[in-house]
Formats: C-alpha cells, sequence, structure tokens
C-alpha cells in the first residue's frame, strides 16, 4: 500500500473540438511529496490539473487517486466504464483544489467560505463547523480576518481562504492551478509560505506553476509538459541542472528577466 | 373646469380600497412573478433542449406582445377555451404570466453572469447541483440581479393599471370613473400619477436600501 502512488494518470487524452490538449499523459504523483507541473501557456498543464479533480471528463485514459479509479474503471479489454456518482464522490473527496482565481464565494466572510462544505456536505453543526474552520484559517495567519467578506481581503488573502477552504476537508491530496498567477508579486509570497509550510507537513501536493523558483526549491519531482505531451520528469537538479533538456532551456530563457534565473 | 380636490377627499374611502387592490396585485404579481421566471430560467438552463425550445416561445410571445392585448384575449377570449375567470382573478393571472416571462431572462442574465469558477469550487469541496444552486448561485444571483429586479418590479406596478380595461376595480379603474361620472379627469389623473410616483420612489428605495446591506457581498477583486 506504501508504493501506491496518490495519483496515477495513465495515457490520459483529453480534446476540445479537434484540438488534443492532452496526448496521452502519463503521470505519478507519489504521496507526501510535491510534484510540480509545468510548462508554456496551452501546455495543457492546467487541463491535466483539471482533469484529475474531475472539472474536466477525459476521453481516454485513467486516472487513480490511492489506488482508486476516479470517474472511469478499466475493463478487461482495457475499455472505459463509467462509475457510479456516489464511488466518484467518495474518491474525489480526497482531492482538495485551489484555483487560480481564487474563486471565493462572495456572499459569504472569510469564516463562512472554509465552513460551508462541513456544514452542507458533511453535516456539521455550524458551531462545530465555524471552529474547525477556524483553526484552518489561524494556519494560514487569517484568524483575525475571518469575519472579512472576499471584497475586503487582499488577492493573497483571499488566495490563503480558498488554501483553507480546500483543507478544511481533510484532504489527502491538494492541487493547485497556479495558484499565485493572478497575485501582485508582493502577495505571492505570503501564498508560497503557506504552500511551503503545507509541503513540510508532509501534504501530497500537485501544482501547476510558473514560479519556476518554488517548483525548484519545494517540487521533489518537476514535470515539463508541452503540448499536451510530457517532455522531461525528473528532481529539481536533473530536470534544471545542466545539461538540459533543449525545450527546458528554450522555456527558462524566457524566465530569465524575471529573477528565477539566480537560483538555477 | 376648476381643480376641485374636494371631490377626490370625499371619495378618498373608495380610493384607498381601490389603491389596496392595486397594491395587493401588484405585490402578489411580482412575488408569483419571480417564482415562475425562477421555475422556467432553472427549466430552460437544467432541462433538455426541447424544454428550453419549449418554454422559449411562450416567454418570446409574452414579450413580443402588448399588456393590455394579453390581458384582453385572457379575459374575454378565456370563455371560449373554457377559461371563465372573475376579473381580478384574470388580472392576477395575467400579471403572473407577464412577469414571469420578463423575470425569467432576469434570471437567465443571472445564471450566465455567475463566474464559472464560483460554481466549481464549490464542486470541488463536494456540494451537490441542488446545494450549489441554493447556497451559492441564487445568494449571488440575488446580489447581481437587485437592480434590475426592482426596476422590472416597478413596471409591473405601473402594467396593474391595465388591468382597468377588464374592469379590476384597482386604482386606475376607480379614479377614471370618477372622472367620468364628475368630468374631473384632471383631478384625478393628477392624483392618479403622485400615488403610482410614491409607490415607485418607495419601492426604489427599498431596493437601494438592500443594494447597500448587499455592498459588501459585492465581487471581489482578483
Amino acid at each position: 500500500m506504501t508504493d501506491t502512488p496518490a495519483i496515477k494518470v495513465e495515457k490520459l487524452v483529453k480534446r476540445f473540438g479537434k484540438n488534443t490538449v492532452l496526448d496521452g499523459i502519463d503521470l505519478i504523483v507519489p504521496r507526501g511529496q510535491v510534484t510540480c507541473l509545468i510548462g508554456p501557456s496551452g501546455s495543457g498543464k492546467s487541463t491535466l490539473l483539471r482533469c484529475i479533480a474531475l472539472l474536466e471528463e477525459a476521453n481516454e485514459g485513467f486516472i487513480e487517486i490511492d489506488g482508486e479509479p476516479l470517474g472511469f474503471s478499466s475493463g478487461d479489454f482495457g475499455e472505459r466504464n463509467r462509475l457510479p456518482a456516489a464511488q466518484t464522490r467518495k474518491v474525489r473527496s480526497r482531492i482538495g483544489m485551489v484555483f487560480q482565481q481564487f474563486n471565493l464565494w462572495p456572499h459569504m466572510t472569510a469564516l463562512g467560505n472554509v465552513a460551508e462544505a462541513l456544514v452542507t456536505v458533511r453535516g456539521m453543526a455550524r458551531k462545530d463547523a465555524e471552529e474547525r474552520a477556524m483553526a484552518q484559517l489561524s494556519n494560514v495567519g487569517l484568524r483575525e480576518r475571518a469575519g472579512h467578506y472576499p471584497s475586503e481581503l487582499s488577492g493573497g488573502q483571499q488566495q490563503r481562504v480558498a488554501i483553507a477552504r480546500a483543507l478544511a476537508l481533510d484532504p489527502g491530496i491538494m492541487l493547485f492551478d497556479e495558484p499565485t498567477s493572478s497575485l501582485d508579486p508582493e502577495l505571492t509570497g505570503e501564498v508560497l509560505n503557506v504552500m511551503r509550510d503545507l509541503a513540510q507537513s508532509g501534504m501530497t501536493m500537485l501544482v501547476v506553476t510558473h514560479e519556476i523558483g518554488f517548483a525548484a526549491s519545494v517540487g521533489s519531482k518537476i514535470v515539463f509538459l508541452d503540448h499536451g505531451k510530457k517532455i522531461v520528469e525528473g528532481k529539481p537538479d536533473e530536470v534544471f541542472g545542466k545539461p538540459r533538456h533543449e525545450r527546458i532551456e528554450q522555456f527558462l530563457d524566457t524566465y530569465l528577466d524575471r529573477g528565477a534565473a539566480t537560483l538555477l | 373646469m376648476t381643480f376641485d380636490l374636494d371631490l377626490i377627499i370625499s371619495f378618498l374611502p373608495d380610493i384607498v380600497r381601490a389603491l389596496g387592490v392595486t397594491i395587493l396585485l401588484w405585490i402578489a404579481g411580482s412575488i408569483l412573478g419571480i417564482i415562475l421566471g425562477f421555475v422556467i430560467a432553472v427549466l430552460r438552463r437544467y432541462g433538455s433542449r426541447t424544454v428550453d425550445l419549449a418554454l422559449l416561445a411562450p416567454v418570446e410571445l409574452i414579450r413580443g406582445t402588448p399588456f393590455l392585448v394579453q390581458v384582453f384575449l385572457l379575459y374575454y377570449g378565456g370563455p371560449f377555451i373554457g377559461l371563465s375567470l372573475d376579473s381580478i382573478t384574470a388580472g392576477l393571472l395575467g400579471l403572473t404570466i407577464y412577469g414571469a416571462a420578463y423575470y425569467s431572462e432576469l434570471w437567465r442574465s443571472g445564471f450566465i453572469a455567475i463566474p464559472k469558477g464560483h460554481i466549481e469550487a464549490a464542486q470541488c469541496v463536494g456540494l451537490n447541483r441542488r446545494q450549489t444552486l441554493r447556497r451559492i448561485i441564487l445568494p449571488e444571483m440575488t446580489m447581481l440581479l437587485l437592480p434590475s429586479m426592482v426596476n422590472m418590479t416597478i413596471l409591473m406596478l405601473k402594467e396593474t393599471a391595465i388591468l382597468s380595461i377588464i374592469s379590476v376595480p384597482e386604482l386606475t379603474l376607480a379614479v377614471s370613473a370618477l372622472g367620468t361620472k364628475y368630468y374631473a379627469f384632471v383631478e384625478g389623473f393628477a392624483i392618479l400619477a403622485l400615488v403610482y410616483w410614491a409607490l415607485v420612489e418607495a419601492c426604489s428605495a427599498m431596493g437601494r436600501y438592500a443594494e447597500s446591506r448587499l455592498s459588501k457581498y459585492r465581487f471581489a477583486a482578483t
């Protein structure tokens, strides 16, 4: 069981119309580690993450969470059988998702956002749910902001609330879809720090990011995608250290002016 | 011809009674229209393509014809298809259907305006479709749609005046009857204008108050 990866993706294909966005992706996300998906825009990294979160349904291939099939199981001849909704909900509840645009609900306070699913989905009493939500907000350093509405919070604070919202449900795996891409550089740090702490606590994380510095320092595994295909995969020093894959070299060139080069 | 306010004052009890009918029909018609409009919008959004098209036709028909014509056909044409209604029932039904067509379009615009990500976030924490509708979509839409809902509700008040043609004993009918009887049109219609305007202002003020209470729920900048 310890060898079962947290996430296993097999030959995943996703098409939008005639456009093949994921072209037979295989991916292993080991338990308790941070896996970073990097690559240029349009490489399919966000789509891959959204397929794992079941926000998109892949056209072919399989996804396993902790060894259990997500959405579809593989039949005797490799055909896909759709799994019952209850089974899918159960497997999916092990995954927490954080979005680029935070997606907090504007009519609820920070506390309300974090407590919502505990009450509505888990059936907890409002008081207990808010106690737990408060503990989560404390973990991301926002205890004193609990009563604020999203419109009264900075982007960095909103994203930390969104992380607390996902963590409140005790997921074994956290997915991050470009969590700092819509933040000012000044606010990026506070979100990355929360993610760093989370990584140190042993959370399994799959992070789509443009923060090459973060990927290099926190990631235990880097996966580079381009045009829906996995190009390179390995430990940060294997992927970023010289000699580099030619495509990585080109990609990193675009980051030279963003200060990431000094890290590498 | 003089501006004879005493005449109006002497008929004040009748006018107040008629005002009561107007307000009752307005509020009942608006509430029922908002509810029916919501049902239509939800069916059109979550139902099959056939359901969507089947509901599109009546909505377009109602929006495409004058309320006066609809009310007239409902009240005087209804009996031909076995639908004999007294004037107040016909008036309320007409108002509800008319309102529902417009309110359903408002609700529809609300569904479109809600960021997809807010719904995805709900999916990701395990809310099912009904919970998402009740806990996320409806409250967000209320906030988004409040100004246009208030606007439509103001129009609904003014449309109640049309119900006088099927002799619903509402304000416009009562006042114009006075006008005909005592040849006091100017007084009557001046009072009518003032009363409708006062009601509209009261409704707008309530809307503004609600908006200010909801202002902190506005969408956050990202």
